[in-house]
């Protein structure tokens, strides 16, 4: 029977990887804030599918947070944020789509040699996922690489968010609760303060374009 | 108890002032939570060094010798500032560059920010360090915006995202740790404790911990202000209020370096190599003659003396990174030292900034002058940190070097030349600001009276370590360089 749970965790986190590409190739920001509560949606119900499994009682709780803080009240902040800012334009990337995406398919690669002799040493049953998660670390860090909009980057930095506790469910059934709880207390705290931060940004430059904000630089 | 305090007060004071910093009264407030926490922090240091590590609340807190130097350390640092803001503070909204609402939000986010510090010191979790680590840059992001200029909100920006994409890598590694340690101290009872850590590190798995440190370094190297993560510094320290830059170059990036120095410790154990300490070289070392090129090229005084942080924390991380006695207890000496002198430049920078009108140094010109405390602050402040003889950054730099040139000969010329570099840049640049022949009428009155005790009584203290280092003072800095193995 663990086994078919095996393969679900697995299908979650292929489904997982995909969401991350389907990011990286999506140009506009409302579509980028739903992929981004279907990830976090992806990972509650991975982590409690771990919980079942494994009868880590802890784990739970981290898929209740995961579904309060990602699936529910940081969309819903996003959202809120871009209608009171009004961006809801396409984004412009740095590099065109189909590069992005060939960049992104090398790192997949890369993530799971990387992963290969640290699965080997996990004994939990989701250690084939542990590349999965360390590709989805990376491609929301290729994400924030090539946008060139505030809004993108932020999501981009919670998929990263996403992508590290992937990788801390699978290699490890998951954090110390008091960790944990600490994680989700920076996430929220750092959104809110860079929701004010949008609206310092947008107050000075009429804009969210981060190109206005090159000026610093050695000369 | 005292531990209690310690992190209390700072805690107390944040939402105090947060509620009801729209006072007249809010500085002087902002002044006494500090000294309380000052005075929890001494008591705290004499019962530690009396009688020995304590472990406290669920073994969740651990302090040592090394950690209650520094707590110690932070305590009176961010006192003398909340002391050097009162004035400063003033000033700027006397100058209109602040309203009375980012003034609160100063003084809340000044505590809150000593509260993140010192609850990343005294923490014995590796995940609460973590958290600690990303508190303490989500605190100060808001207050290196604090003017709301162009300049300012880019600063900030970068400081977020580079310091949080760096943090990021921290986390990872931090995962990693748990994975290696998980296998033998298993899933509950605090595979994450460092004090539990300590006690098995020589069985802690060498790949996957190789790898942890390597994240780990990465991590918290970009919040030291390592090269080639050292990007938002320079912007950060130049755009904040002068009172944030001093507390960012004197003690942020110290407890970044605790962090990196506890996972040290670790790597060190499990791995039964020099690669922790390679590592750790390599990156000093690049960040000193990084640092060094860039000094000769600011023009913004306070950015060149962010590079000068960056070159500092290089030489303290490439002294750790040599290891052994004599090495972590230079080490430990110049980050005390650099600590008070550069908070102490920093103080007398935002003075004479304010009464030239410009951050650009070839505007300042003949500060002696006219205001000589403040002149004479910033040139023996300057001379402090180039490591001129009396001073305690010499007697630091001295053991390093000689050290470098016993264990590690090839990296001695580096340091030099760079030391060189260094001092040519800096002191080409205050002389003259100090010296030089103003243009009449291009210093202002200040409107209130300079706070100059906190200079002084800083660069006091770094004379005193360069003539003569206490005896307690050096027995407790010899324990701690054991801690650090």
């Amino acid at each position: 029977m663990s086994h078919y749970y095996g393969q679900f965790i697995n299908l979650l986190a292929a489904i997982l990887l995909l969401l991350s590409f389907a990011m990286l190739g999506q140009r506009r920001i409302l579509s980028l804030i739903n992929l981004f509560m279907a990830q976090g949606a992806v990972l509650c119900v991975s982590t409690a599918t771990v919980a079942f499994v494994t009868g880590q009682s802890h784990l739970y709780w981290s898929a209740l947070i995961t579904l309060l803080l990602k699936v529910i009240l940081l969309p819903w902040i996003l959202h809120r944020l871009i209608r009171r800012l009004n961006v809801k334009w396409d984004i412009e990337t740095l590099i065109n789509i189909p590069t992005t995406m060939l960049i992104g398919i090398v790192l997949v690669i890369f993530s799971f040699n990387l992963a290969l002799p640290i699965s080997e040493l996990a004994g939990t049953v989701t250690r084939a996922t542990l590349g999965i998660a360390i590709a989805a670390v990376l491609l929301a860090f290729l994400m924030m690489i090539t946008r060139s909009k505030a809004v993108p980057q932020v999501i981009g930095f919670l998929a990263m968010e996403n992508g590290l506790f992937f990788a801390a469910t699978s290699a490890t059934y998951g954090m110390p609760m008091v960790v944990e709880l600490g994680i989700a207390l920076d996430v929220l705290v750092g959104m809110v303060i860079l929701g004010v931060f949008f609206f310092q940004i947008r107050e000075r430059f009429d804009s969210l374009d981060i190109r206005h904000l090159e000026q610093l630089k050695e000369d | 108890m005292e531990f209690l305090l310690v992190l209390g007060f700072p805690l107390l004071g944040g939402i105090a002032l947060a509620l009801t910093g729209h006072w007249k009264r809010a500085a002087e407030i902002n002044a006494a939570f500090s000294l309380l926490t000052l005075l929890a922090a001494i008591f705290l240091t004499v019962n530690v060094v009396e009688h020995g590590p304590q472990l406290l609340y669920d073994e969740q807190i651990f302090i040592d010798p090394l950690n209650v130097f520094l707590v110690a350390l932070t305590a009176f640092v961010g006192f003398t500032t909340s002391l050097f803001s009162r004035p400063y503070m003033r000033i700027e909204h006397h100058h209109g560059r602040l309203t009375t609402g980012r003034l609160r939000l100063y003084h809340s986010m000044f505590q809150l920010f000593m509260f993140t510090m010192l609850l990343a010191l005294t923490t014995n979790n590796m995940g609460i360090l973590w958290v600690a680590m990303e508190a303490a840059t989500l605190t100060t992001v808001l207050l290196v915006s604090l003017y709301r200029t162009a300049a300012s909100l880019e600063a900030a920006w970068k400081y977020f995202i580079l310091c949080g994409v760096g943090i990021a890598q921290a986390l990872f590694g931090t995962i990693l740790l748990f994975f290696a340690a998980e296998k033998i101290l298993g899933h509950e009872g605090g595979a994450l404790l460092w004090t539990h850590l300590d006690a098995v590190k020589g069985q802690l798995e060498p790949a996957v911990m190789s790898l942890a440190f390597v994240f780990l370094l990465v991590g918290y190297g970009a919040k030291v202000g390592l090269a080639p993560l050292h990007n938002w510094l320079p912007d950060a320290h130049a755009e904040g209020p002068t009172p944030v830059s001093a507390v960012l170059s004197g003690l942020l990036l110290n407890v970044a370096l605790y962090a990196v120095l506890r996972c040290k410790v670790l790597a060190d154990g499990a791995l039964h190599s020099s690669l922790a300490g390679l590592l750790m070289m390599g990156f000093g070392l690049l960040s000193v003659v990084v640092a060094a090129f860039f000094l000769s090229r600011q023009k913004d005084i306070k950015r060149m003396f962010a590079y000068s942080s960056i070159e500092h924390m290089g030489i303290v991380t490439f002294a750790f990174g040599m290891g052994g006695p004599v090495a972590n207890f230079a080490g430990l000496l110049h980050m005390t030292v650099h600590s008070l002198t550069k908070s102490a430049i920093f103080f007398a920078v935002g003075h004479a900034t304010q009464k030239s009108g410009t951050q650009l140094m070839e505007h300042i010109r003949g500060l002696i002058k006219l205001s000589p405390t403040i002149g004479w602050g910033l040139m023996l402040g300057t001379l402090a940190i180039l490591g001129m003889p009396p001073f305690g950054v010499f007697a630091s730099e001295f053991l390093i070097l000689t050290t470098a040139m016993k264990q590690q000969p090839w990296a001695t010329p580096l340091l030099l030349m760079a030391l060189g570099v260094a001092f040519a840049a800096i002191f080409g640049k205050v002389q003259p600001m100090v010296f030089g022949e103003s243009a009449p009428g291009s210093l202002r009155l200040l409107p209130h009276k300079p706070a100059m005790l906190p200079v002084f009584m800083h660069l006091g203290l770094v004379l005193m370590l360069g003539l003569w280092i206490p005896p307690y003072l050096a027995e407790w800095y010899r324990q701690a360089a054991r801690f650090i193995g």
